[in-house]
């Protein structure tokens, strides 16, 4: 699972953080991650680019993470959309793996 | 349906940086184990040694619940808050993280390692005000003393989550009773020092086991001067 290649969007309203989230999504070989901190700007990377995952992250509420949810499925029904806690490299690595592990199966 | 989960101190995950030791109960960092995700709300709980002069440089954190327990020696805590505190054995720190803060943690001696108990707790309420406090736990033994409880009005200092966290130090047989504080919550249970029964299963040093539908919990401290940690969360999360 860890060479996978994964493209990753995480949106979150704290500017500091989503710069160190940045860094953290783009660090290992096999990951490349995009980082917004508004709606919009994620909306206008997800038309642009395909994405495995969408983490959300701090500032998002639960009414946005709706909004987002529908939009992105929409355009991409296996789409892995997680929230992420923690702000930092400590939970990461372990939300994407097990999220990665527990993917529906498209054929059921 | 009554049910149990024991962590034996030596299956937990290990990660040695050299200037930090640390023993992971569940997942975390590098160390991933499917089967060990959290316990309901308590998603990390970390067993930290930092070497004299070093510790965590500034980083972030958001939407958790943090809580820090010195064993041994004492911590220097820096955040963007404006927070600059020394957090020593016999105290406990607590964050908030919310929206998100910035912060390092170094051992504050530069001669002696520090160890703590490094606890994430997910919390019940998102995107809140970061905040910061610190409680001086008292010296009393053979009791369990509330550290942490979700009320602002209760002993010890608050979390955003239905949460309570107790510490208790016993002379060797003095039995105690923990009863939960509310319906339907689990009891995470870890053995600082010595060992204990707890119900029926002996628990040594730095072992850990969760308990699913006991609203009622007995502790035999089977050593002196046997140190015990018990967190009631939430179980189901989300």
């Amino acid at each position: 699972m860890e060479t996978t290649q994964l493209h990753i969007l995480a949106i979150g309203r704290n500017e500091e953080i989503m710069v160190v989230m940045n860094r953290l999504l783009n660090a290992p070989n096999n990951w490349t991650g995009v980082t917004v901190t508004t709606d919009d700007a994620a909306i206008a990377a997800f038309e642009k680019e395909h994405f495995d995952i969408v983490l959300l992250c701090a500032g998002i509420t639960p009414e946005e993470e709706a909004a987002l949810t529908a939009r992105f499925r929409t355009g991409n029904p296996q789409l892995i959309i997680r929230r992420h806690y923690g702000g930092g490299s400590g939970l990461l690595k372990n939300e994407i793996l097990y999220a990665l592990d527990n993917r529906p199966n498209p054929s059921n | 349906m009554a049910r149990s989960i024991l962590h034996k101190a030596n299956t937990r995950g290990h990660a040695d940086h050299g200037w930090l030791d640390s023993s992971h109960t569940f997942s975390f960092a590098n160390y991933y184990n499917p089967e060990r995700m959290q316990f309901g709300a308590l998603r990390v709980f970390n067993d930290d040694t930092v070497a004299a002069g070093r510790g965590f440089d500034s980083h972030p954190h958001d939407n958790m619940e943090i809580i820090s327990i010195p064993l041994s020696g004492a911590l220097e805590h820096k955040d963007n808050l404006g927070n600059r505190v020394i957090t020593k054995a016999g105290e406990i720190q607590v964050m908030s993280t919310g929206t998100g803060v910035f912060h390092s943690e170094y051992n504050a001696s530069k001669e002696e390692p520090a160890s703590f108990l490094q606890i994430w707790i997910y919390p019940n309420k998102l995107n809140v005000p970061p905040r910061y406090d610190q409680v001086k736990l008292s010296t009393g033994k053979n009791h369990l003393q509330q550290i942490i409880s979700p009320s602002t009005e209760d002993a010890g200092t608050w979390i955003y989550q239905d949460a309570w966290l107790h510490l208790g130090r016993f002379d060797k047989g003095v039995q105690t009773t923990y009863q939960l504080k509310k319906e339907g919550n689990g009891l995470y249970i870890f053995v600082i020092r010595g060992s204990f029964r707890i119900n029926d299963v002996q628990l040594e040093e730095r072992d850990g086991l969760g308990l699913e539908g006991s609203t009622e919990t007995v502790l035999t401290p089977l050593t002196d001067d046997a140190e015990v940690l018990l967190i009631e969360v939430p179980l189901l999360i989300r």
